[in-house]
């Protein structure tokens, strides 16, 4: 898929969870698939991560969490980006169970990549999740 | 059934002889030997003859009261320390009520807001008896003091305490990130620490220099090396900087290592550590009590190195790594879950993980003699190249810091350089699995069988967070709100003077029940909260 524009992605670990290493190798993963990365890093929020999102115009947002928290953090990142009037897809990286991945795309979450995700499949989890817009 | 406790060369027993009983020596080879300068071969003469490793595993999850059965389960499965797993609001000193803990209370640990939790937590064991690791860094003396609150309480004074904090809060800016206050305050935290224990707990370990969570976060083996010994000398120079004597407080200091799946890389490592501790302890530091310069450590198989492709596989490489470790000579290990790829150990998957050591200390007879394989040319050759590499990177950090092991550790904090280095590695390293120039099993190779159904694993729910924020409530509904504010007043004046220790303000505060949360945020406002750069 050759893109015009090349696609935007925000990365940020949201929450308390500090275990950042998935994420900057998502992030060098992107960038070498030819996106641009806004790594906003740790501790960030649902209302820091939407300011990104709106001030780098990004079509997509990835977050990362091994804290167990997805569950409650995932849908809740899904419906601040509505609430904001945002059509900008949520993908989630780190430690989910399987039988959670029902739940989280019934919540909106357009994809989650578990640990020792290759990289194609990053980058296509991503440019399926900014493809998928506007359903 | 067998007593593993009586050991082969008790009174009754066989002595130490293989499987098809040929006896055996407790070390082989020229000196310098096991328990002799620089103790590259061990830290003991007899290593584990006299005593084997403490089989220590980590858990914590829930409130403290699920945590504290699963203690109980584990002590009565023969695990012989107990080790603690804390949840992220309390790693990052932030209560259950605050609104960024909201998804993360006794998720991935044991949620402790109030000393109250701490007593449920050890609810039933004899703190006296048993020896405790806590596994907390930003927060770490506010926990302590808890610990110390709950045996006293009890009846068990402190000077019988025996444990490790882990209170290692370097590596925390460089790997981990679970950080509160800037660099320099919290290596004052650091040093009161060091100073209350080496005065009134002396069982216990103020520190335990973690290299564990910079191999997580994508580290060479050199450079976990390298970088938790750099932070070793750190504190050595910021507790000497304090008026500390070495002998004082050094043979406290205690290390962890992370034991990953390149078998002799890790015995390298392992022997290299201990030479580089006891030369630069001796030489630089001029230590001369033999406890100071002899580097002993924990261990734990590397979480990282777990596939969610095919977890029972894992099984197979924890076994492999524990192996290392104990080849390596050990003083306690943690075996990971063959389900952390997944989720927090179930209880079933935390047995089989105590039991592959128990396998490795009674049935393969490693234990019978002291670092059994010193002397193979590739393990030599493999030390020394450890070595080499660590002291490459201790050249880079005293030149950044002008002749300071510890200036130079700051800024190579401040400047992003270790965050860098471990970055690099990292993405080296699944750019080589992705090429398929790196085969890992059921992830780039051997994928059938990839689709076959998962074992049960742990959840923790909605509920532990309503049952914990419910408590907290009822403790804060109960306690003296005026002798609250005083022991917060007290923490505040205490810590803009740093010549004051903090642990007795802490030990008064924790006991009239104020929270983690509210210590740290009093010393925030003295402190400062750190920020770090965010780089990819």
């Amino acid at each position: 898929m050759a893109d015009a524009t090349p696609v935007r992605v925000v990365l940020a670990k949201l929450g308390l969870d500090g275990h950042d290493r998935g994420l900057k190798v998502v992030a060098r993963m992107l960038r070498d698939g030819g996106m641009e990365v806004i790594y906003l890093g740790l501790r960030q929020t649902t209302s820091s991560i939407i300011d990104a999102v709106e001030q780098e115009d990004a079509d997509v947002v990835g977050i990362s969490m091994l804290n167990a928290g997805h569950l409650t953090l995932g849908p809740l990142m899904v419906d601040a980006l509505a609430d904001a009037g945002l059509d900008v897809p949520v993908v989630i990286g780190g430690i989910v169970p399987d039988e959670d991945l029902p739940t989280l795309a019934a919540a909106g979450v357009a994809g989650v990549l578990g640990p020792g995700s290759p990289a194609a499949d990053v980058v296509a989890c991503v440019r399926a999740a900014v493809a998928g817009r506007g359903r | 059934m067998a007593n593993p406790d009586s050991r082969p060369d008790s009174d009754s027993g066989p002595g130490f002889r293989t499987l098809s009983g040929i006896p055996v020596d407790s070390v082989y080879g020229d000196g310098p030997l096991p328990g002799e300068f620089p103790y590259t071969r061990g830290v003991h003469a007899e290593m584990y003859r006299s005593r084997l490793w403490t089989m220590r595993m980590f858990a914590g999850f829930g409130t403290a009261g699920d945590t504290n059965a699963r203690f109980h389960e584990l002590l009565r499965a023969g695990g012989t320390g107990l080790s603690t797993a804390f949840d992220m609001p309390t790693l990052m000193g932030r209560d259950s009520d605050h609104s960024w803990a909201l998804g993360e209370v006794g998720r991935a640990g044991v949620a402790v807001d109030t000393v109250e939790d701490m007593v449920d937590l050890f609810a039933g064991i004899d703190l006296g008896a048993v020896s405790t690791s806590m596994t907390i860094n930003g927060p770490a003396p506010i926990l302590l003091a808890m610990y110390v609150a709950v045996a006293e309480e009890a009846g068990v004074e402190r000077a019988r305490l025996s444990g490790t904090l882990q209170n290692d809060i370097l590596k925390e800016y460089q790997a981990q990130k679970e950080y509160v206050f800037p660099p320099r305050p919290s290596v004052r935290l650091v040093t009161d620490v060091i100073r209350f224990t080496t005065a009134e707990m002396p069982r216990w370990n103020p520190v335990s220099i973690s290299g564990y969570h910079i191999r997580e976060a994508g580290s060479t083996a050199a450079h976990e090396l390298a970088f938790t010994l750099a932070n070793g000398f750190a504190y050595v120079e910021a507790a000497m900087a304090a008026g500390l004597a070495v002998d004082d407080f050094a043979p406290r200091l205690s290390f962890f290592f992370n034991s990953h799946n390149d078998f002799f890389e890790e015995v390298g490592k392992f022997r290299a550590a201990r030479r580089i501790w006891a030369t630069w302890m001796r030489d630089r530091y001029g230590a001369t009590d033999e406890r100071s310069l002899k580097l002993r450590f924990h261990t734990q198989t590397a979480g990282v190195s777990l596939t969610a492709q095919q977890p029972e596989v894992n099984i197979a490489r924890v076994a492999l790594q524990a192996m290392a470790g104990v080849m390596g000579g050990t003083q306690s290990l943690h075996t990971d879950s063959h389900d952390e790829a997944l989720a927090l150990p179930s209880e079933e998957a935390a047995r089989i993980a105590l039991r592959t050591q128990q396998v490795i200390a009674h049935e393969t007879g490693v234990a019978h003699v002291a670092d059994p394989l010193g002397g193979s040319h590739y393990v030599e050759w493999m030390t020394d190249e450890m070595e080499r590499r660590a002291t490459d990177v201790f050249v880079h950090l005293e030149d950044l810091g002008g002749g300071s092991i510890l200036e130079g550790v700051y800024a190579g904090i401040e400047s992003g350089w270790f965050a860098g280095e471990i970055a690099d590695a990292a993405y080296r390293y699944e750019r080589e699995v992705n090429a398929g120039e790196r085969i890992v099993v059921g992830v780039n190779a051997f994928t059938e069988g990839n689709d076959a159904e998962r074992a049960k694993l742990l959840r923790i729910g909605q509920d532990t967070e309503d049952l914990q924020l419910k408590r907290l409530a009822g403790v804060k509904q109960a306690r003296d709100d005026r002798a609250v504010a005083d022991s917060l007043r007290r923490i505040v004046a205490d810590a803009g003077d740093p010549t004051t220790n903090l642990m007795p303000a802490l030990m008064d505060s924790v006991r009239v029940r104020t929270t983690v949360g509210e210590i740290v945020e009093a010393l925030e406002g003295v402190f400062g909260t750190y920020v770090e750069q965010a780089v990819i």
